[in-house]
């Protein structure tokens, strides 16, 4: 089975986003870079269908040069090839982005190496967009699901799990098929010191994808903003176990005793 | 016009789109026509079964769904019929929803950020070929015709950007717990039922069964309290004093990101972002430094305990209370201290 996982880099916030002077985008001079909890699982899921059924995982991001990092974490996590999709660095539309990640994929099964099982992130940590994945399941015109958070394959169909309120949802598609999950649905393998040191060996295939910007028109940053920060300074109720008397009576001022 | 996609369970309309409408209404203000669109299936959630009649014309008798939609302003329910959308099915749904705006040409779609509501406008952006704004929370209209001036949520909130979206048909969806659901002046409104023309290729996907959850006790989202570790706590064992307090309180154990990745506390226990929100009276944050994606979700906790041994870790600023030392000693303390108060 041949496996597809897609990542978007994405800056490593902490405790605060610090954004550019122009406030279109974030500050990354001090921050490192990872991908959106969501895709990790994607690659891990990815993997462990093909540990189980056979075949080859695919990682692939659209970004920049330096996105080979994303690329490389998730070989050091077991995905057997790695495809950059490069651009300038500039921040690409959904719609963009998943035409050259669709026409990829499509070169991809041109070349007798097409995949049984795409899988993306539900949304990605920056835009939090949702629409990736389905829109290069509509441009490949595949089946798709998304927000799973238990998938298993059996022969040939997926059966897919949603989580809503006070239960699940199960859908069942045949493959080749497009899904996008959510964190939980595995846990990441933490990579080896030296599978790191192996996946920067590891050769990468560059394609240079086709933007195909403007139709139907377009959503523009004008600026970012961080919200107000309510509150300020808590109340220090003391040091160590000492505080606990003065704990106690706040928590019975709340009413939670 | 402007098009909003509405989930119900039953004929009772689901709270986030209930949001929605509200923000929609606000859009269709130019003409005053707010069209609402939802589908017949059997109810949404497990158990829940009978959706409402569909009539045709005027809001039949005990069409429930048609009159809790009047209140929130609607003049036109599209009741979608099939005999195959019993159940949800996605492309089946982006296309009855596709076809409608074929069918309306509305200013405007606008769906709850919910899954399916995300699922629901990226089929319909991909068939329309045209832009999805994401997790709206206000939106300006503008002159018909124009661009929308919207803020809509980035980074699981900790981010408002502000954009002009520019399309013949504009798609959003609303962020869920940002916009008051509010009713408004009653509008009279007309049922339609819409036959949307689907094929097999549609129905290639839909829920195909509903199984209910068997987890026991409360889950983390309703909890009254919630005592949370992160990567302080140190070790899977070292929970226990951390079950020990939320027992007492009649609450439930959360945790960190961090915590989860150590393997200590399984996912579905996880506070955030990628985790449950939860809006506790009381969160106790153990050994949790407070990043945002952390915070996001548990801004809707009233009050907040930080135990930390960092007087300056992020979490001091955000929190209520706070008390500065190991939790291995002040978790103990409190929980001796509460059962003498008791
Ligand atoms: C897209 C994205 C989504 C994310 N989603 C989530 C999410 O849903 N939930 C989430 O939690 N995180 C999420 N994260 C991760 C998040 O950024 C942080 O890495 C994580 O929350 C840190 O967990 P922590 O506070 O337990 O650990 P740390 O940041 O390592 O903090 C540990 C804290 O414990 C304190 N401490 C240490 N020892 C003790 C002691 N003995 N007694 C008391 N205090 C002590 C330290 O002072 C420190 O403040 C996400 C990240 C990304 C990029
Ligand atoms: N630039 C990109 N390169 C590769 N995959 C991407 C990219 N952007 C988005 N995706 C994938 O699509 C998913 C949904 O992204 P979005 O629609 O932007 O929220 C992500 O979790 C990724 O799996």
């Amino acid at each position: 089975m041949e496996t597809l996982a897609c990542v978007k880099r994405v800056p490593d916030t902490g405790a605060s986003i610090p954004l550019t002077d122009d406030e279109r985008g974030i500050d990354t001079s001090t921050l490192g870079f990872t991908v959106s909890p969501h895709e990790e699982c994607a690659v891990e899921e990815a993997v462990q269908q093909v540990e189980a059924h056979g075949g080859a995982t695919t990682v692939l991001t659209l970004g920049p040069e330096v996105a080979t990092e994303q690329l490389q974490t998730a070989v050091a996590r077991e995905a057997d090839k790695a495809v950059l999709l490069e651009t300038d660095g500039s921040e690409w539309h959904p719609a963009a982005t998943a035409k050259a990640i669709a026409a990829a994929v499509r070169a991809k099964s041109e070349d007798g190496a097409g995949f049984d099982l795409l899988l993306f992130g539900n949304e990605a940590a920056d835009t939090e967009d949702h629409q990736v994945a389905v829109r290069v399941a509509h441009e490949l015109d595949l089946p798709y699901v998304t927000a799973i958070k238990e998938l298993d394959i059996e022969n040939g169909t997926a059966v897919a799990r949603r989580e809503v309120s006070g239960g699940s949802e199960v859908y069942e598609l045949d493959l080749p098929a497009v899904v996008a999950v959510k964190e939980g649905i595995n846990s990441p393998r933490y990579p080896s010191m030296r599978s790191r040191m192996q996946a920067k060996k590891q050769p990468i295939e560059r394609i240079e994808p086709e933007r195909s910007d403007g139709d139907g028109g377009g959503l523009e940053t004008i600026r970012l903003e961080a919200p107000a920060a309510g509150g300020g300074e808590a109340e220090i109720l003391g040091e160590g176990p000492a505080a606990a008397p003065r704990v106690v009576d706040v928590l019975d001022d709340m009413g939670v005793l | 016009m402007v098009l909003a996609l509405v989930e119900h369970d039953g004929g009772v309309p689901a709270e986030a789109s209930l949001e929605s409408l509200t923000l929609a209404r606000g859009l269709a203000a130019e003409d005053g026509e707010l069209a609402a669109v939802a589908f017949d299936t059997d109810g949404s959630g497990p158990g829940e079964g009978g959706g409402g009649s569909s009539g045709e014309g005027g809001p039949a008798d005990g069409d429930g769904l048609a009159d809790d939609l009047a209140a929130y302003g609607v003049t036109e329910l599209d009741r979608v019929t099939h005999d195959r959308l019993d159940r949800y099915a996605p492309e089946a749904w982006a296309a009855s929803v596709s076809q409608l705006v074929d069918e309306l040409a509305p200013e405007a779609v606008v769906a709850p950020g919910t899954d399916r509501g995300h699922e629901v406008l990226a089929g319909v952006a991909a068939r329309q070929s045209l832009p999805l704004a994401a997790n709206c929370v206000a939106v300006a209209p503008g002159e018909p015709g124009e661009p929308y001036e919207l803020e809509r949520q980035r980074w699981g909130g900790s981010l408002i950007e502000h954009a002009r979206l520019d399309a013949g048909t504009k798609l959003l969806t609303v962020s869920p717990h940002e916009v008051a659901a509010e009713p408004t002046e009653r509008a009279d409104v007309t049922v339609r039922s819409f036959a949307p023309s689907l094929d097999d290729s549609q129905f290639r996907v839909r829920v195909s069964r509903v199984e209910e959850s068997d987890e026991e006790g409360v889950p983390l989202g309703e909890a009254r309290v919630v005592v949370g570790g992160g990567r302080g706590v140190g070790s899977a064992e070292d929970y226990a004093i951390l079950e020990e307090l939320a027992d007492l309180l009649e609450g439930t154990v959360g945790a960190s990101r961090a915590a989860v990745n150590e393997g200590w506390r399984p996912h579905d226990d996880q506070v955030g972002l990628t985790g449950t929100k939860i809006a506790p009276d009381l969160y106790v944050a153990c050994g949790i430094s407070g990043a945002v994606q952390h915070m996001v979700g548990c801004k809707g906790a009233k009050n907040i305990l930080a135990i930390n041994t960092d007087p300056e870790a992020a979490i001091i600023q955000k929190a209520e209370y706070a008390v500065i030392g190991d939790l291995h000693e002040v978790v103990p303390a409190i929980t001796e201290a509460v059962r003498e108060a008791e």
